[in-house]
């Protein structure tokens, strides 16, 4: 069970959900909860690689970096919604549309 | 080089980081009305920055355990990225967008991504790289959002967030799988790696580089990853849309080029005149058909627009694409003819814009109806804006012209194989002309002449115009000084 395939495999139907998320939701908060998942595939790659590689600490620190930097992007992006609600009252993305497209 | 020697070369950087610091303490203590005086902490803190590039000498050497690279192709594009820094800074101060906000944080926030950028230049590890990505696109929604008030500014924060966050969300992946296969996050570590792969993994390896390659299309706007591009630069303050079409751009193509340069080309660009992609990866090819469709894509879209705004934002879509017909050369002049373009394009548009704020600023809005007669109210300012539209289209005697004309040399010079692309170049450029000249035509033709002649009552404003205009028009016949300073900083470090 515990192989670098399976962890893979895990990371590469968390990345397709988030993908889906973002293509399909139309809330907000919704699609950053779906590109959330997709950095997180992310980490759980540099995570399985780092340990079954046999490398050093480089993939744990990769990681580590991705989540502080997901942790200041989501607070931007809810900023940003907090914002979008006051001023349109809706998240719904498809409704926040004063630009021509 | 070890992290504390590091630091005797980390100059620029480190003195960029203090004046935010000191420039965010400063806002603090400014009223409301006074807090624009927090840029001229910026811009003393950027001249300090300018002076302190080649303080530790012309050194060529990676930094902090070789995760920065410092060398003359890094210098080139930190010089450019303070230019226009300092410009948009000081074009912020007419702008009539920011007068209902304060503005302090607005300009610490320009210092912070100018940092941003330039480490985005000098990235030659992966993490870096993505660090360096993501304080730049994180400071863009800001930046981006910055008039509170404004729907149209709010969405384009909104749609700017959700594509940025995303685009580098599958980029991330994308690395994260190139990290597995190679072993590593080191540019010349993993080339080697690369270098040494079996045609098993060939298939990963170039999902890899797919998935890299829309968070570099996101940054520098290629088709068909450009879709935010519109509506971000339309809703944002103007000046952030300058900014936004000049800087990172610039920076991105400086990463575009070392990554694909190092990572996916053996790497001796600067040594023979052209270098090989690794494993047969197709990525010439790929960027060659992107390039394209950038420009096609870019200036059939131009054509359909109302607001001047909006059309620069598809012309920069287009300026884009014309600069990624020379990368996939892969050759120094392909490289060279990429850095002469953004020292034209600079300027150009840069200039392009600042006559769109400065028309918001006096008659209110930027559609083409609000240009009617310029040219006879305001002799000055139509004058220099016919010069940046004929500049931007690439007629001569202008800077524009010289840009595109090394692009187009080294395409053609590149081989047959590249003709077709050069001939869509050629064909794109026709298309731009028929929607810049249709600004001049709104300047001169239509709508009645103003027997009234006013000319910019502010000398910022003036100064600011001649300062953009005159270079976009003395390079055009006389650039030895461009191409004097580029062939100096067309030295690239190599990992020895």
């Amino acid at each position: 069970m515990d192989s670098l395939t399976n962890y893979l495999l895990v990371s590469s139907i968390l990345f397709s959900l988030g993908l889906y998320g973002v293509v399909t939701r139309r809330n907000g908060v919704a699609v950053l909860m779906s590109i959330e998942l997709i950095l997180n595939a992310a980490n759980i790659n540099f995570l399985a690689f780092a340990r079954f590689g046999g490398m050093n600490m480089t993939g744990h620190i990769f990681a580590l970096f991705v989540i502080v930097l997901a942790a200041a992007e989501a607070a931007v992006a809810l900023a940003i919604i907090i914002n979008i609600f006051n001023n349109f009252d809706t998240i719904n993305i498809d409704d926040v549309s004063e630009l021509k497209q | 080089m070890s992290n504390l020697n590091s630091l005797a070369h980390f100059w620029p950087e480190l003195i960029l980081t203090v004046t935010v610091l000191i420039a965010i303490i400063a806002d603090l203590f400014y009223r409301r009305e006074d807090s624009y005086k927090v840029a001229w902490w910026i811009l003393g803190g950027l001249a300090l920055t300018l002076f302190s590039i080649r303080i530790g000498g012309s050194l060529i050497s990676s930094l902090f355990m070789g995760t920065i690279a410092i060398d003359p192709f890094s210098e080139f594009f930190k010089v450019l990225i303070l230019l226009s820094t300092t410009l948009v800074i000081l074009m912020s101060f007419n702008s009539k967008e920011l007068k209902d906000y304060r503005v302090g944080e607005y300009f610490s926030i320009l210092g912070i991504m100018a940092f941003g950028l330039f480490l985005m230049v000098s990235a030659i590890d992966i993490l870096m790289l993505y660090i360096a990505i993501e304080i730049v696109s994180i400071m863009s929604f800001f930046l981006a959002g910055y008039l509170k008030k404004k729907p149209e500014s709010n969405e384009a924060s909104l749609k700017y967030v959700i594509y940025g966050a995303f685009s580098s969300g599958i980029m991330l992946y994308g690395l994260s799988i190139l990290f597995g296969l190679t072993g590593t996050t080191k540019f010349f570590e993993m080339q080697t790696a690369i270098a040494s792969l079996g045609s098993d993994s060939s298939l990963a390896l170039l999902l890899a580089v797919v998935f890299i390659l829309v968070g570099f299309g996101y940054k520098i706007s290629a088709v068909p990853f450009h879709f935010w591009t519109p509506d971000v630069y339309e809703g944002s303050p103007t000046t952030i849309t300058a900014y936004l079409s000049v800087a990172p751009k610039a920076a991105g193509f400086a990463m575009l080029i070392r990554f694909f340069n190092q990572v996916l080309g053996d790497g001796s660009a600067m040594t023979s005149s052209t270098w090989l992609a690794l494993n047969g990866i197709p990525w010439p090819q790929l960027i060659a058909v992107l390039a394209a469709a950038t420009m096609t894509v870019g200036n059939l879209v131009a054509i359909q627009q109302k607001s001047v705004k909006r059309m620069l934002a598809y012309s920069s879509i287009a300026h884009a694409g014309y600069m990624m017909m020379a990368l996939p050369l892969m050759s120094e002049s392909g490289i060279y003819s990429i850095m002469m373009y953004l020292t034209m394009y600079l300027f150009m548009n840069l200039g392009a814009f600042y006559v769109v704020i400065y028309v918001e600023g006096t008659s209110g809005g930027e559609s083409f109806e609000d240009f009617n007669g310029l040219g006879w109210k305001m002799p000055f300012v139509g004058g220099v804006m016919t010069l940046f539209m004929v500049a931007l289209t690439g007629l001569p005697p202008t800077a524009g012209f010289i840009g595109k004309f090394y692009i187009f040399a080294a395409v053609i010079e590149a081989g047959s194989q590249y003709y077709w692309l050069a001939f869509v170049g050629v064909l794109n450029s026709v298309i731009s002309l028929y929607y810049y000249i249709r600004v001049v035509k709104h300047m001169y033709l239509i709508g009645e002449r103003s027997e009234t002649v006013e000319i910019p009552s502010s000398k910022l404003v003036i100064a600011l115009l001649l300062f953009l205009a005159i270079p976009t028009f003395v390079f055009g016949w006389y650039f030895s000084p461009v191409v004097n300073w580029i062939s100096e900083s067309l030295v690239i470090f190599n990992g020895m």
